[in-house]
This record gives C-alpha cells, structure tokens and sequence, in this order.
C-alpha cells in the first residue's frame, strides 16, 4: 500500500483518538497474537500501522442473505471493532453506507479512480450467470458486470461466506438461477475464500487485519482459504471428542445423553469432514458453537454441504470411515452397562481407538490434498 | 412538468430494492418498488428431508435470523402433529425476544438514523450543552462533557481524513434534516454504541442456537439440552448469562432507544402527515405463553385492520382458501391459469419469466411487469405488515400493555392516535414494541428458571422425529411475527419429503408491484401519501418512507415451482 501524504496513518489517527502509545502497542500485540505471530511480530505490526493509511474497502452485495455483514458487525475485539470500522475506508457497502442510488455509485466509482490497484473488493454473494444476469441487478446492472469492473482494480479480492466461495444454497440442486462463485468468474487477482454460513465475525476481521496490516494475502491453502482458521477439522478440535473417542453418543436429542453433553456424531454432525475454527475461536466472542449448544455442526464451511444431506443422517463418508461399526457397537453396549462399567469400558476405549485416531488423522490430510 | 427518478440500490437495507418515481411540482405523484434479485430457494427446497427446511429457509435473511427457521419449524411441526415441550417454547420465546431488540435497534441507528442524523452536522455541537441534553432526557451513564467532546474531536478527526467511508456522498446539509447540532451528535454517539452493544444482545442465540448469525434449531424443540449437572450444556452458567444479557438490553432499549426516539421525533413532527398509505393492517401474532398451538395465549394479538378502523378487528385465518393469495400480474411469472389469478400458498405455483429490460437499463417498463416479488393480498386488500400493524391491533384488541406504551408516546410528543398513520408513526411504533418485547423476556426467563426449579427439563419432543413414524402425505402452515411483519410458511410433504414449500414474507406484503386491479402496496402507497421531494437529486425523503418499513429484499423474493417445471436457463459460462 502506498502511503498518502494527506491521509493519517493509523498510529496517528488512534491517537487523535485519544489512545495511548500504550494502547497502541497493546492493540498490536493482541493482532499479532491474532495472526499467529511471535512476540516480535508485535513491532512489525506497529511499523505496519505507522506508516500505512486506509486501505479503501468496495464490499458488494449479490446473491446472499447479509449474513456475512451481520457476523463482521459481531467481531468484537473492542478496538478491532474500532479500527475494522473506522480504519478501513469503508466506501461502499449497500448495508451501512448514508448514500443511495447514483451518490451510492460515485462513491464506488471515485474509490476505482483514485486508488485502482490499492482498493480491497469483498465480495459478499454468489454471482447467478443465467439469462445474462438478470437474476440479480443493482442500479440496472447485472451482478456479473459489475463484478468484472470492480475487480478490474482491486489489489485483492475477499470472497466472504458460502455464497461467494461456492454458491451456498442457491446453489443447493438444481441451481436454478446459476449461481457461481467469484473463482469461476474472476482470473488474475488474488482471492482469499471465507467460507462459512456466515463466517466467524472474528476471523472476518482478522482477515481483514491482516490484509491492511501488511499489505498482502495471508498464507492460504490449497483451496485458497487462510490457513490460521480453515486448517482444522472442527472434529478435531472439539470438546466433546472425547466422548467420541470413548463411545459415548446422543442417540436421539434431549435424551439422557444429550443432557450429559455427549457427542453428536450419530445425530447427524459434520465436525468430521467440515475445516473451520468454530472449535477454537466458537462464536460471539467465544460464547459457544453450534455443538457447544448440543446441535451437530451442518459443516456450513465446506463445499456442497446443502447437498451432502439430510442433516441429521450421520455420516458415513468421512475420513476414518472404519470406525462407523465400533460407534454403533459401542453406543449400543454403553447404553447398558453400570457407571463403573462405562468408565471401565471409555478407557478400553480409547486405548483400542489410539490407532484408529492417528489413522484418522492421516487420512483428514490425505483428504485435504484431494480437495485442492 | 414531472421528473423521473431511480432510486437504486437503495441502501442501509438487506437486499436489492430498486425505487421508481415521478416527481410533480416538488412532489412525488408516482412510484414504482422493485426487487431485481432472486434465489429461488423455495424450489431448492422440493424433495429434500422437511426436518432440514429450518437451515435452508433460515438461509433467507441473515438480518432477519432466526425467523425463518421458527417458522419453518412450526410449519413442520403443525403438518405432523408435534406439540414442542414448555421449556422449547420458552427458549424459541427468548431468542425471537432477543432477535427484535437486536435488529429493532440496529435498524433505529444503523440503517434508519441517517435519513434524520446529519452527521456532519454534529461538529458544530456544543459538547456541555450536548451532555445537559443528554442528561435530562436519560439516566444513560456516558453522558459527561468529556464523552461528548472526545466524540466530536474524533469524528472530526476522521472527516478531515477525506476518507468518509460509510458517510461518503451522504445526504448532509440536506434542507429536510432538522436537528439541532447537540440532537446530532448524541445520535452519533449513540449510532458507535448500538454497534458496540448488539453484538451482545444476540450471544442469546449463541448461547440456546450455538452461533448468530443462523443459529440452529430443531423440528419437535430445541437442541440445547438443560443439564445442571454437566459443564458443557445449558446449566446454572450459562442460564446466569441469558438473564444478564436480557437485562443490559433492556437496559439499553429503555435508557438511549426509546429517549433518543422521542427525542428525534419531537423535531420531526411533520412526518407525522406524510406517508401514512394504505391503511391496512395484518397481524398473525406470536409470542405463545400456553402452546403455539393455543393463539389466546399469544402476547401479540393477530388481526386485520381495514381503512384506519381501529374500532373493528378482523379474524385472520391462514388455512382459509380466499384469504391469503399471491398475484402476479405485475411479477416476473406466469401462472397456467394466466395472470390475473390469485393463489392460495398451498395451491401455489409459479414459474420464473424475466421479461424486464436486458441489463444494462436505465428504467424498469412499470406499466407491465416490473419485479421479482410476487403480490400477496388478504380478501383481496393490500395490507401493511409490521410493528405499526401489531402496535395498531394490539391497541385495538384492547390489550393494556399494549395501550399503555401508546399512549405514553402520544402524551410525550403531545399527537392524537392518528398520528400513527405515517413514516414517523412507523418508526415510533417500532421502538414501542421493542419496550414491550424487553419487559416481556425478562418474565419468560423467570418461567423458565420456575419450570427448572419445578423439575422440568425437557427440551425436545423426539417422538415422531423418525420420519417411519409420519403420515404419507401432510401439509402444515407455520407462522410467527417477524421484526418486519407476519411471515408464514406453507409445507406439503408426500413420502417422508417436501413436495411444495412456500413462504408469504413480511416485505412482499410490503414492497409488492401492483395487484390485477392496479391497487399499490405498502411502499407505493405509502410514497405516493403527500411525500415532499426538496431536491430530486437528493431524495432524502424517498429514503425515510421506505427506510421506515425496515426493508428486507432477500426475504422478499422467492418462488415455488410444485410441478418440479425448469425455468427457462441460458448458461453463459
């Protein structure tokens, strides 16, 4: 990003906004934590917002439900929410923005002029392709025109959400408008998918952070989602896998189990297949996750999930497949016995299952390589 | 000599709203409501799982959250004959509670304030005499001098930058803004508290749905088991923490919403003669304290309200062949029986038919079809849906709760009843339900501590959740009253699947084109009610007037296709 003369930096506009040095160093600290960083990386993100300005931000709306800007309204790291908001120069965004109609344009278009090649496009939506175009139209234009010259200029694109990584559920079959991602549509620019239904507010803004921060894409993986939040299977990471591991399932909702708190796979769950942080950063400023509040995770961050259903059949297809037969078997063996027994049987359990874990595990990898 | 102007997009709203109208004389005489996105989801939705429908349709809105999947749910639920256990109802209570003090909220500050906030403006406050204001109209605590002078600096801060951001090519300076500059700048203030304060108010959700936006529900109750025993589901904490929440909010709502609300619409009285429109409203009710299934129960009364007549309130009955039906004559869609049918949902059909403008186009050709919407109409009248509309039959059923609120703001602003009937009657009525939702949690919340307490836990009715268990074939309605207005859902399932689902959504009752006989909806009628335009350039007014109804376009526009027939496709890929 090329710094402006008559634009403050960040660092000096906190401070008119009556925050410390100190603060400052904080908040860099607490971003650079955020990214994964080492403690020294608190300084380079401090030299980053010294001496940059505000990256202008186009975020367009096509086919969605406005989610996705509903979840980066919920981030909530205080001065995050602060700097997402005010730091960024967010000059078109139909949900927030005062002007409509033709000043709502101008201000788009004035953002392409002044900084093509500096300006961030967030994509918010699928794009539907058939009967050129007609299924979405802002300001008399089709979604898919406006998409092309929005993204002309864009030194990056974010593709936020399910719609825009890969349709979401208009496009569920039979896709009957053509909705496509913004991949399919858009060559030569860097994207970066966000996938989710919404995405996590709190990775939205990091994101975002980060590519203001340093002026670059963060490191993404094969399929192009950043690797911080979309490396782990939320099975993985979730609380309740050691009731998986010893067991131990809800075999109906609300039944004796669910109100233990144990684990949902045979209700249906996709933690097993879906990549998300929802197990490590969980929702609204980590107040709970879809399992946390005892309902299967609908692996709302994966490709085609509308499609891989119904919800509540469990799933069979996951790595690890092998282990279907013991979690039938054992939940119907847990169901009988004593206390002592279960407890007894969970340690067997788990001791047996080491091998079938460390197999799984290899072959979530070898699945992620298929995916690219 | 008359003006056209387009409006489009129309923003700080959910969705694609595109707005035509000609101006006469500083007047708008005309007016034509657009939506030009569609998603067809309702198709998507034939032949999959009905217990799945909750998460597709929920996919609707992800401002109106939650709404879709509650009413999907009852609609499941009302086809198969389940009846929810106490506890469910309870908790889908406090999460649509939770939802309206949400997104009323962010309406009043983020997407309506600016149509009546000059942000600009706000500079020239004087910070003391802003927090003397402040102070004598709210016990709100940042109110001091200090706040407000450090607010000011740092806006002033960011308009300098030249980088206005969301505040780029605003209507500012605008003759139609009226406050006074102290008036402003506690709405802008307010306007970056609202923001930092919802993301509370919805951690209900994550807490009883595990996530919002789209927190997750389930056909027969509610997944979150109540377990005090167990660390990791619903126990004594995570009960504590939805009583905390409900209280800072209604603290919020009671101590900047409402005050800030009367505190604007004292200076904009005028609004209170101007788009009034149609005059009819529609209620469905919600809010079941014994079963949904037991409508006397509901804190909301349902209800229809014809020609401003409150003296007579209407039955509503959604089962009812000629009551509820949906035209398309001015829709881009055919009907087999041609366009001048009307359909009951369950009978629904419709088959997409583009035959606006090839984009790009400068006008829409208003005088045949001109919107993805369909036109839903009940015993053939338009009806406005919304808080006005449950304000107007709450207060017409004689409910006390209901009049008391009422009355309380008319005495404030010193109007009669009628008043109501307007843009700025809209926009009050919408704070004063918020009130009565706020007070309204906090007794489900102790009911659901007493049900606890009494021993009762149960949180799902798993009983008929096997679909070996259904009926061969079923159909259900479900319907409840989302923040912009009734919304029901129709379903039809044959073979353990969906064969037809159909939603009547609050703003195609409200953003409709005209029906067979030429009749506006809501939003036209409304422009059309003795609408000043200053400045055609700059039509502020077009924006309070539809801004005033809370528009949602992607709840709006849908379509049902129940003979499984393909819309005509070009692929350009």
């Amino acid at each position: 990003m090329t710094p402006s003369s008559n634009r403050p930096t960040y660092y000096e506009e906190l401070r008119q906004k009556g925050y410390s040095r100190r603060d400052f160093m904080k908040f860099c600290t607490t971003i650079a934590a955020y990214m994964g960083l080492q403690a020294s990386g608190a300084a380079q993100v401090a030299e980053a917002l010294k001496s940059n300005s505000r990256v202008p931000v186009i975020w367009m709306h096509f086919q969605e439900c406005t989610c996705c800007s509903e979840s980066f309204i919920r981030s909530s790291h205080p001065i995050v929410a602060d700097v997402i908001l005010d730091k960024i120069s967010l000059d078109y965004t139909e949900t927030l923005m005062a002007a409509s109609g033709h000043q709502a344009e101008a201000a788009m278009h004035k953002t392409m002029e002044e900084f093509p090649g500096e300006y961030v496009l967030c994509v918010e939506g699928s794009v539907p392709v058939y009967e050129d175009g007609v299924y979405c139209c802002i300001g008399g234009r089709s979604a898919a025109d406006i998409l092309q010259e929005t993204a002309a200029g864009a030194k990056a694109i974010i593709a936020w959400g399910s719609c825009a990584c890969n349709g979401c559920v208009q496009a569920a079959k039979p896709n009957p408008t053509g909705a496509t991602p913004i991949h399919k549509l858009v060559k030569g620019k860097p994207i970066i998918k966000v996938p989710g239904c919404p995405p996590i507010g709190e990775v939205m803004a990091g994101v975002l952070v980060h590519l203001v921060t340093f002026g670059r894409v963060p490191e993404l993986d094969r399929i192009g989602r950043p690797k911080a939040f979309y490396s782990k299977r939320v099975h993985d990471t979730c609380y309740r896998r050691p009731f998986y591991d010893a067991g131990l399932f809800v075999e109906s909702f609300d039944d004796e189990n669910a109100q233990k708190g144990y684990c949902l796979y045979k209700v249906g769950c996709r933690g097993p297949m879906t990549y998300n942080a929802c197990g490590v950063t969980k929702w609204n400023n980590g107040t709970s996750f879809p399992i946390q509040s005892g309902h299967g995770c609908i692996g709302c961050s994966e490709e085609n999930f509308w499609d891989n259903g119904p919800f509540y059949r469990r799933i069979t297809n996951f790595p690890g497949f092998g282990i279907e037969s013991n979690a039938d078997k054992i939940g119907g063996v847990v169901a009988g016995v004593t206390a002592a027994g279960i407890a007894a049987h969970a340690i067997g359990t788990n001791l047996r299952k080491k091998k079938l874990i460390d197999d799984l595990i290899a072959e979530g990898k070898e699945s992620d390589k298929e995916l690219s | 000599m008359s003006n056209r102007i387009v409006v489009d997009p129309v923003t700080r709203i959910e969705g694609h709203l595109r707005i035509e109208a000609e101006i006469q004389d500083g007047k708008l005489v005309d007016a034509y409501s657009s939506g030009t996105m569609v998603r067809l989801i309702e198709r998507i939705l034939q032949g999959r799982d009905p217990r799945d429908a909750w998460a597709f349709v929920g996919r609707v809105c992800g401002v109106c959250t939650t709404v879709h999947s509650l009413a999907s749910c009852r609609s499941v639920e009302d086809a198969l004959g389940i009846v929810i256990p106490p506890n469910a109802e309870i908790v889908r209570n406090l999460m649509y509670c939770a939802q309206y003090m949400h997104d009323h909220v962010v309406h009043f500050y983020h997407l309506h304030a600016l149509d009546w906030v000059d942000v600009v403006n706000a500079l020239q406050a004087d910070p003391k005499a802003t927090s003397e204001l402040a102070q004598s109209i709210s016990n709100w605590p940042k109110s001091s001098p200090g706040y407000f002078s450090d607010l000011q600096k740092r806006v002033k801060g960011f308009v300098e930058s030249g980088q206005l951001g969301i505040f780029t090519n605003g209507y500012w300076g605008h003759p139609a803004y009226k406050l006074p500059p102290e008036v402003n700048l506690i709405g802008l203030a307010h306007y970056l508290e609202a923001l930092e304060w919802q993301k509370e108010m919805v951690k209900v959700h994550a807490i009883f749905g595990g996530k919002n936006p789209h927190p997750n529900y389930l056909v027969g109750g509610m997944a979150c088991s109540i377990g005090l025993d167990d660390v990791s589901v619903i126990n004594a904490e995570r009960l504590a923490y939805i009583g905390r929440l409900f209280e800072e909010g209604k603290r919020f709502v009671e101590q900047v919403y409402i005050p800030d609300l009367l505190a604007i619409a004292s200076f904009y009285k005028d609004w209170a003669a101007i788009g009034g429109g149609l005059g009819n409203y529609l209620v469905y009710g919600d809010l079941p304290t014994n079963g949904y299934n037991d409508p006397s129960s509901f804190l909301i009364p349902s209800g229809a309200i014809l020609n401003k007549d409150i003296s007579t309130v209407y039955d509503v009955d959604l089962r009812e062949d000629a009551q509820v039906q949906e035209f398309i004559s001015r829709s881009w869609y055919e009907y087999s029986e041609g366009d001048k049918a009307g359909l009951h949902p369950w009978k629904g059909e419709t088959n997409v038919k583009y035959t606006g403008p090839k984009p790009p186009y400068e006008h829409l050709n208003v005088e045949e079809k001109y919107s993805y919407l369909k036109t839903p109409r009940w015993k053939g009248n338009a009806m406005e849906v919304g808080p006005l509309a449950r304000m107007l039959v709450g207060y017409a059923r004689g409910r006390e709760d209901f009049k008391e609120v009422v009355d309380s703001a008319l005495a404030k602003l010193d109007v009669p009843v009628t008043a109501l009937f307007s843009t700025l009657g809209r926009t009050a009525a919408r704070g004063l339900e918020t009130q009565l939702i706020a007070n309204w949690a906090m007794d489900f919340y102790d009911q659901l501590l007493t049900n606890i307490r009494n021993g009762d836990t149960r949180m799902a009715d798993t009983s008929k959740f096997n679909p070996e268990r259904w009926e061969a074939s079923a159909q259900g309605v479900g319907h409840t009253e989302a923040p912009r207005g009734a919304l029901a859902h129709w379903c039809v399932i044959k073979d353990q699947k969906l064969e037809n689902y159909q939603l009547v959504v609050p703003t195609t009752w409200n953003a409709s084109p005209r029906d067979p006989e030429g009749n506006p909806s809501a939003y036209e009628s409304s422009l059309m009610d003795n609408t000043p335009i200053a400045d055609p350039e700059q039509p502020l007014e077009i924006l309070r007037t539809v801004h005033s109804f809370d528009p949602c376009l992607a709840c709006a526009v849908h379509l049902y296709d129940e003979d499984g027939k393909q819309v005509n496709r070009v692929k350009v890929l």
